[in-house]
């Protein structure tokens, strides 16, 4: 059952691989704008490995319990089984109340995953709404609604975040996704607004005005769909902030709360035994920089494939 | 000629720019009656555009319809309309085609879905429904494998597929009016001639009326059975079009043919009209050309000329109408002689 599950996520991997790289698999009849984002990004081999990690990592993050050899919280024999070193049994060895870092981990992928993800989502359809209606309504109300941007841009992100977590304790889990979104949008908005005033003294946005769109039509379906290549670059980007913002906050024991595995405090259990048990902070420490130097290669990949000043042979 | 269809009167679109007031539309009227097509001619910047664009109330702030002009349409004032009113005009009675097919489709959409758009807006088609009528449109604008093409997107298509898809994108409802702002000056000759035959054919199955737009003179012979040559924001000349180009009266009409190539002339150099079309924040005093005159003289900076019936369809806003006997005066305007001045 386990190596099933292991050769799964090996599957998944080489799966992905053999697709990206050989784009003409994946069926598309038609050169959308998608496919020509797709068709360039798969010439970047480097963005290329990014994304199949990705993928095969967001995989075993959500079949963890299946591919996990132990449970994340169980304390397997407190006293043979502490600090121990990764063995075959033990891969990623023990920490100090003898629970399998492997597993612990893999469960804290989905935790940094998804608390990563959906904070990022919450934050750019917030920062999409805002920018959108700013850049689509112009004058007054942009003006204001931009004022208050360059007001919470003003605040860093992070004293936010440690002074609301410090003055609540002890936040749940999705308490802590609703914060990183609300904290994460006013960028992303600015990003909107820019497109969103570029794109709405576009011809085609006049043209459709002309052939009787209402302002609702023209924003949703002519205007915002443009902004939409930056927002999913900042959003990939964004992904790979958010995971070192949560295992940062983690680290200090105001994010993710224990016994719940995040990456951040799994390092946070390790700090103390860093000398001599170098394994506990070690493989979380390695999945963190390797999720988030695949995330900015995913999206610097991203932001030069729907660059629109890019020609092709097309 | 019974009620004409678009009946334009004493139009006035100045936009209050920081710049101080620009009067790109200076009391502008005419009238384009069914099934005609009227040719609009003039340089960059003397008003063609933003009359357009006016019609169909797209002009956007700081640009603002004046108090006092009045757009007639099928017996509406299409200035009273709300806004919702206006909506079911556009594109539905009265679509327009504009200057660059590349620009002038979203790019992320497929060229069906676009044409489909409009039915779907003003006829509440289904998605299956429009598209369609987005092929039967595509047929009609002479587009081969019509099915096939509705599927991709603008990117994909060539400039004068493009400019077809927008022609079939205004067509859509069959519109009693089309306005076609430069429909042809982004394409090449030979796209150009044939765009222009489609649009001359079209007219004629669908019968609606084409107001014409261009910078192009050749085009205007080509199409359009009447024609007025604006310039700084007014009308210069309205006359029938082989009138027009047999008998100018207006000497900015009478720059514009000599500038005009031509093959059976051969001629080392094109003429041109020197200088360029003043800002429309300070427009002269007096005749708006008379800068660039060969025949100006002090009546014209002292007096506005008015339109002056030449003809039954003819009219020239230019005193000469008035004093024949200056055509035997002609001097190098005043633009030139200032120019040898500096």
């Amino acid at each position: 059952m386990l190596v099933a599950a292991w050769l799964a996520v090996v599957g998944v991997f080489a799966g992905v691989c053999t697709l990206l790289a050989r784009p003409g698999l994946i069926p598309s009849p038609n050169a959308s704008p998608w496919r020509t984002i797709l068709d360039r990004i798969t010439r970047d081999r480097l963005a290329l490995v990014g994304l199949a990690f990705l993928v095969t990592l967001y995989f075993a993050a959500a079949i963890a319990p299946w591919i996990a050899p132990y449970e994340y919280r169980v304390q397997l024999d407190i006293v043979e089984l502490k600090h121990q070193a990764p063995t075959l049994a033990h891969p990623f060895g023990t920490d100090q109340y003898s629970r399998d870092v492997l597993s612990r981990v893999l469960h804290g992928a989905r935790v940094s995953l998804s608390v990563a993800l959906l904070s990022v989502l919450l934050a750019i359809s917030i920062g999409t709404a805002y920018g959108g209606i700013a850049g689509f309504a112009g004058g007054r109300l942009d003006g204001i609604m931009m004022r208050l941007i360059d007001a919470l841009l003003a605040l860093p992100r992070i004293l936010i975040l440690i002074a609301v977590l410090a003055l609540w304790g002890g936040v749940s889990l999705p308490a802590l996704v609703i914060l990183l979104g609300l904290t994460g949008w006013f960028g992303v908005s600015r990003l909107v607004r820019a497109q969103v005033l570029a794109t709405r003294g576009q011809d085609f946005v006049v043209a459709a005005r002309a052939l009787g769109a209402s302002p609702l039509r023209l924003f949703l379906r002519h205007v915002l769909p443009q902004a939409m290549s930056p927002v999913i670059v900042a959003a990939t980007l964004g992904v790979g902030n958010v995971i070192m913002l949560e295992a940062g906050l983690s680290y200090l024991g105001i994010g993710v709360p224990q016994p719940r595995p995040s990456w951040g405090n799994i390092i946070q259990d390790g700090a103390e035994y860093i000398s001599t048990q170098w394994w506990v902070t070690l493989f979380p420490g390695l999945a963190i920089v390797l999720t988030v130097m695949a995330f900015n290669v995913v999206g610097d990949a991203l932001r030069d494939a729907m660059d629109p000043r890019q020609v092709d042979g097309r | 000629m019974t009620e004409p269809l678009l009946s334009i009167r004493d139009l006035r679109t100045w936009f209050h720019t920081d710049a101080g007031l620009a009067r790109a539309v200076d009391g502008v009227s005419f009238d384009v009656g069914a099934r005609e097509t009227v040719g609009v001619v003039g340089e960059s910047g003397c008003g063609k555009s933003v009359t357009a664009l006016s019609i169909l109330r797209l002009i956007q702030p700081p640009g603002r319809i004046e108090q006092g002009s009045r757009i007639l349409f099928e017996e509406r004032d299409l200035l009273a309309l709300d806004e919702r009113a206006i909506r079911r005009i556009r594109g539905n009675r009265i679509a327009m085609v504009f200057q660059e097919p590349m620009t002038a489709l979203n790019p992320v959409f497929t060229v069906g879905d676009q044409i489909g758009e409009v039915a779907r807006v003003h006829a509440r088609m289904s998605r299956r429904e429009s598209r369609q009528r987005a092929i039967e449109m595509l047929n009609l604008v002479g587009i081969p494998a019509p099915a096939q093409r509705a599927d991709e997107y603008p990117h994909q298509l060539s400039g004068g597929m493009r400019q077809r898809v927008v022609i079939a994108m205004a067509l859509v409802m069959s519109p009693a009016l089309v306005i076609a702002d430069e429909p042809t000056t982004a394409l090449d000759v030979t796209i150009q001639a044939q765009i222009l035959e489609l649009l001359g054919g079209l007219q004629e199955r669908l019968g609606t009326s084409i107001l014409l737009i261009t910078h192009d003179l050749g085009v205007v012979a080509e199409a359009a059975s009447r024609v007025l040559v604006m310039y700084a924001g007014q009308i210069a000349e309205e006359a029938p079009v082989r009138e027009l180009f047999a008998n100018p009266r207006h000497p900015y009409t009478e720059g514009l043919l000599h500038a005009m190539p031509r093959l059976a002339q051969a001629r080392d150099r094109l003429a041109v009209i020197p200088g360029t079309v003043p800002a429309p924040t300070d427009w002269p005093s007096g005749c708006r050309f008379r800068d660039r005159c060969p025949y100006a003289w002090e009546r014209c900076e002292r007096e506005q000329p008015p339109l002056y019936r030449i003809g039954a369809a003819h009219t020239s806003r230019c005193h000469l109408a008035d004093e024949p006997e200056r055509r035997a005066h002609k001097h190098p305007p005043l633009v030139v002689q200032q120019g040898a001045d500096a």
